[in-house]
C-alpha cells in the first residue's frame, strides 16, 4: 500500500496544485469584496460559473474559425472575464447597492440577498443554455495545442499544457492584483473605502464607483478562473459554481479573509489537502470510503480553522468595537 | 364601505357556487383584501370572513382549483392579525382547518397532499423561526436536521436496519410515535454537535459553516450505503412503515365519516400535522415569553451588550439551535412515514433555503408569518408553478419546454429573496420588535 501511495504522490501533488490554483483564483474575488464591504458575496460562485459557461461557448463557436488553440484561449479568457465582470457590476448595482442606500445594519440582509442572486443567476443561465442548445450540461470542446502533454520524473508525473497555463495565469493574477491594490491610485481608493467608507467619501472618493470597480475586478478574475476551470475539468453546468465557490470561500477564510496572498496560500493548502484525501481515502480504507468524502474533508477543515485560528493563516485579529 | 364589502363577499359566494374556478377565486381574493383593509365594524368583518370561508370552501370542493386553498390560508392570516372577537376567530379557524380542508380533500385528494406539505413546512419554518427569527442565527443547513429525523425512522421502520442489526425489522408502525420522541433526541444531539463548533462564530461565518455541515449530512446520506448499508445511498429507503390507524377509522366512522383507502391516511396525517403545528406554536409562544426567549432576542439585538448583562452566549445560542433542530426532526419522522419513502434528494441546500425563505417572506420572528410563508411558498412550488407549466404546455405549445416554469423554482425563490430584502426585509407580517429594529436601521 505504501508503495502505491509513493508512486502516486508526485502526480497527486501536481494535481493538488492545479486544483489549489483554481480555488485561489476564485478566493481572490471573495477576498476583494469581503475586504471592502465585509460581505460574503455568495453570488461570486455564480460569476465563476458564468465564466466557465462563456468559455465553453467561445470554444464551441470559435474553434473552427480560430485555428490556434492559444489565441482561442486568450479570446475565451478575455470574453469570460468581461462578461463575468459586467455581471458582477449588475449584481452590485441592482441587488447590493439598494441595501447600502437603505443603510441596513443587519448583517443577515445582504447575505440573504446574495443567496437569492446566486439562485437567480443559476436558473437564468440554465434558461439561456436550455433555449440555446436544448441542454444545460455542457462539455468543453478539446483543442489540439492545449491538450498536449509531457511526463516528468520517469513518467511519474503527467503534465498537460493547459494545467501549466492555468498555474501561470493565476500567478499573474496574484501579482497583478497585489500591484493594483498596493501601487495604483485605484488600489489606494479601494483600501480607503475598505478602511472607512464615510471618511473615504469625505476625501473626495466616490464610494459607489470604487465598489463598482471592486466588483468588476473581482468578477473578471472569477470569470477568468471559470474559463480555466472549464478547460481543465471539461464538464460545466449552471450548478457547477456551488462547490468550488464554497471551497474558495473556505480557502479565503483559511488564508485570512481580506488578505490577497492569504487567499492564494489558502487555496493551495486546500487544493492539496482535498486532492490528497480524494486520492488516498479509497486506498487507505480499502475502498470503504470513496472520493466523495473529500468534500467532507474541506468542510471539516473550515470548521477547524474557524475554531482554532479564526483570523486565518495570514490574517490579523480584528477587534470588534463597541 | 361596509355595504360594498358585504356585497362583494356575497357575490363571491354566489359565483363560487355557480361558476367555481380560477376566476371566482380571484374575485374572492379581492373581496378578502377589501374585508381585511377597509374600515369595517368588527361584527360585519366577521360575517364577511365567514361568507368568504364558505365561498372558498365551495370553490375548492366543486372545482378542485387549489387557488381556493390560498384564499383559506388568507382568511386564517386575517383571523390572526385583524381585530376580531376571540370566539369568532376560534370558530372560523377551526371550521377552516377541520371542515373546509377535509371536505375539499375528500373531493380532491391533492388538497390533502398540499395541506400536509404546507403543514410539515410550516412546522419546520416555525422551528427555524426560533433559530433565525428569535435568536438571529442564520442557519443554512436546516434541512440536515429534517434528514436526520427522517432517516431515524426510515432506517428502523423499514428492512434497512437488518443490514447492521439483529432482530425483526421493520419495526411495527406504532413505533413511529416512539421514534418521534427519539428523533427529538437524535436531532437535538446533531444540533449540539453542529452548534458547538459553529456557534462560536459570527453571523456570516455561522451561515457558511451550517451550509457546509448541511452538505456533509447530505453527502453522508448519499454515501453511507457502503461499507455498511445504513442509508441505501441515492436510491433511498422504501417502504417505510406507517402507524396502523384502525382506531382512527373507527373514530371517524363513529363521527359519520366513511374513509376509503385513498383518503384515510391522508386525513390522518393531515390531522397529525395540524396537531404538531399546534404543539409547536404552543412551545414557540411559551419560549418567546420565557427567560430564554428574552435572552435570544437580546443576543439577536446586540451580542456584546447581552454578554455584558450576564447572558451566557454559547449555551443560550445552543439551546435555540437544538430547539429548532428538534422541531425539524419530529417533522422528518412524519414526512418519512407519510411518503413511505426517504432519499437524499429531499434534503438539499434548496430545501434549506426554501424553509429560510418561508421564514423571511412571512416575517422573521413572527409565528403567523412563518405559517403564511410556508403556505405561500409550498403552494407556489407544488401547485402554481406546476399548473402554470401545464397551462403553458397545453395552450402555448409553440413555447419550448425548456421554459417550463416548474423547472425554475430557484429563480422564483431567488427573486422573492432579493425583492424582500430590498423592499420589505421585515417580512409580510412582521413581529413588532423586529419591525422596530428594521425601521430604526
Amino acid at each position: 500500500m505504501l508503495e502505491q501511495i509513493l508512486t502516486l504522490l508526485p502526480q497527486v501533488i501536481f494535481d493538488g496544485f492545479v486544483l489549489g490554483f483554481v480555488y485561489a483564483m476564485v478566493a481572490l474575488g471573495y477576498t476583494m469584496v469581503y475586504g471592502v464591504l465585509e460581505l460574503i458575496n455568495f453570488a461570486h460562485s455564480e460569476i465563476f460559473m458564468i465564466g466557465a459557461v462563456v468559455g465553453v461557448e467561445v470554444f464551441r463557436y470559435l474553434a473552427p474559425s480560430v485555428g490556434n488553440g492559444f489565441l482561442l484561449l486568450l479570446l475565451a479568457l478575455v470574453l469570460g472575464g468581461v462578461i463575468a465582470g459586467l455581471t458582477a457590476i449588475l449584481v452590485e448595482r441592482f441587488a447590493y447597492r439598494p441595501l447600502r442606500k437603505r443603510g441596513t445594519t443587519n448583517r443577515l440582509v445582504p447575505l440573504i440577498t446574495a443567496i437569492g442572486v446566486s439562485f437567480i443567476l443559476q436558473d437564468l443561465v440554465r434558461l439561456i443554455e436550455g433555449l440555446w442548445h436544448n441542454e444545460f450540461f455542457l462539455r468543453m470542446r478539446t483543442v489540439e495545442g492545449l491538450e498536449s502533454s509531457f511526463s516528468l520524473f520517469g513518467g511519474s508525473v503527467f503534465i498537460q499544457t493547459k494545467s501549466l497555463i492555468l498555474i501561470g495565469v493565476s500567478i499573474l493574477m496574484l501579482v497583478g492584483l497585489t500591484y493594483l491594490v498596493n501601487r495604483t491610485k485605484l488600489g489606494v481608493a479601494i483600501r480607503a473605502v475598505a478602511q472607512d467608507l464615510q471618511t473615504a467619501s469625505l476625501m473626495g472618493i466616490d464610494p459607489d464607483r470604487i465598489i463598482s470597480r471592486t466588483f468588476l475586478i473581482g468578477g473578471s478574475l472569477g470569470g477568468v478562473a471559470g474559463v480555466l476551470f472549464a478547460l481543465q475539468y471539461t464538464t460545466v453546468s449552471p450548478y457547477v459554481g456551488f462547490l468550488p465557490g464554497i471551497k474558495a470561500f473556505t480557502a479565503a477564510v483559511l488564508g485570512g479573509i481580506g488578505n490577497i496572498p492569504g487567499a492564494m496560500l489558502g487555496g493551495l493548502v486546500l487544493g492539496q489537502l482535498e486532492n490528497f484525501f480524494g486520492t488516498y481515502l479509497p486506498i487507505l480504507t480499502n475502498g470503504n470510503f470513496g472520493t466523495e468524502y473529500k468534500d467532507v474533508v474541506a468542510f471539516l477543515i473550515l470548521i477547524l480553522i474557524l475554531l482554532f485560528r479564526p483570523q486565518g493563516l495570514l490574517g490579523q485579529i480584528v477587534r470588534e468595537k463597541v | 364601505m361596509t355595504l360594498i364589502s358585504f356585497l362583494l363577499s356575497l357575490a363571491f359566494l354566489l359565483l363560487s357556487w355557480l361558476l367555481p374556478g380560477a376566476l371566482s377565486a380571484f374575485l374572492g381574493f379581492a373581496a378578502l383584501a377589501f374585508a381585511a383593509f377597509a374600515r369595517l365594524p368588527q361584527g360585519l368583518r366577521g360575517l364577511n370572513l365567514a361568507l368568504l370561508t364558505l365561498g372558498f370552501t365551495l370553490g375548492l370542493k366543486l372545482s378542485g382549483n387549489t387557488l381556493g386553498l390560498i384564499g383559506l390560508v388568507g382568511i386564517l392570516v386575517a383571523l390572526t392579525t385583524l381585530r376580531l372577537p376571540l370566539w369568532l376567530r376560534l370558530l372560523l379557524g377551526a371550521a377552516i382547518l377541520l371542515l373546509s380542508v377535509p371536505l375539499a380533500g375528500f373531493a380532491n385528494t391533492f388538497v390533502f397532499e398540499l395541506g400536509i406539505q404546507i403543514g410539515i413546512y410550516a412546522a419546520m419554518a416555525l422551528g427555524l423561526n426560533v433559530v433565525v427569527g428569535m435568536a438571529g442565527l442564520l442557519d443554512l443547513g436546516y434541512a440536515a436536521f429534517f434528514a436526520v429525523g427522517a432517516y431515524t425512522w426510515a432506517i428502523f421502520g423499514s428492512e434497512q436496519a437488518k443490514n447492521f442489526l439483529q432482530g425483526s425489522f421493520p419495526l411495527p408502525g406504532e413505533y413511529m410515535y416512539l421514534f418521534m420522541g427519539i428523533a427529538i433526541v437524535t436531532t437535538a444531539l446533531t444540533g449540539l454537535l453542529i452548534g458547538l463548533p459553529a456557534l462560536r462564530l459570527r453571523g456570516d461565518y455561522l451561515a457558511i459553516v451550517t451550509l457546509g455541515l448541511g452538505e456533509v449530512v447530505r453527502i453522508l446520506a448519499n454515501n453511507l450505503d457502503h461499507p455498511i448499508n445504513f442509508t441505501n445511498g441515492p436510491q433511498g429507503i422504501t417502504p417505510v412503515q406507517r402507524p396502523p390507524i384502525d382506531w382512527f377509522r373507527h373514530l371517524m366512522a363513529g363521527l359519520g365519516v366513511r374513509l376509503d383507502q385513498t383518503t384515510d391516511y391522508q386525513l390522518f396525517f393531515y390531522l397529525l400535522v395540524l396537531l404538531m403545528i399546534g404543539l409547536v406554536i404552543l412551545v414557540n409562544v411559551n419560549l418567546a415569553n420565557s427567560r430564554f426567549g428574552r435572552a435570544w432576542v437580546a443576543i439577536r439585538e446586540d451580542e456584546i451588550a447581552a454578554r455584558s448583562m450576564g447572558i451566557p452566549l454559547l449555551p443560550t445560542k445552543l439551546l435555540a439551535f437544538m430547539t429548532g433542530a428538534a422541531f425539524s426532526g419530529v417533522m422528518g419522522v412524519i414526512f418519512a412515514a407519510q411518503r413511505t419513502f426517504v432519499s437524499p434528494e429531499s434534503f438539499t441546500l434548496l430545501a434549506s433555503i426554501n424553509i429560510l425563505a418561508m421564514v423571511i417572506l412571512g416575517g422573521m420572528g413572527s409565528i403567523p408569518g412563518a405559517i403564511l410563508g410556508a403556505a405561500a411558498l409550498s403552494i407556489l412550488n407544488l401547485d402554481i408553478l406546476k399548473t402554470f407549466s401545464e397551462f403553458v404546455r397545453t395552450s402555448l405549445p409553440q413555447i419550448p419546454n425548456q421554459v417550463d416554469p416548474a423547472k425554475y423554482e430557484r429563480l422564483v425563490l431567488g427573486i422573492i429573496l432579493v425583492l424582500m430584502m430590498i423592499y420589505r426585509p421585515e417580512g409580510l407580517i412582521p413581529e413588532k420588535r423586529h419591525r422596530a429594529e428594521m425601521e430604526e436601521a
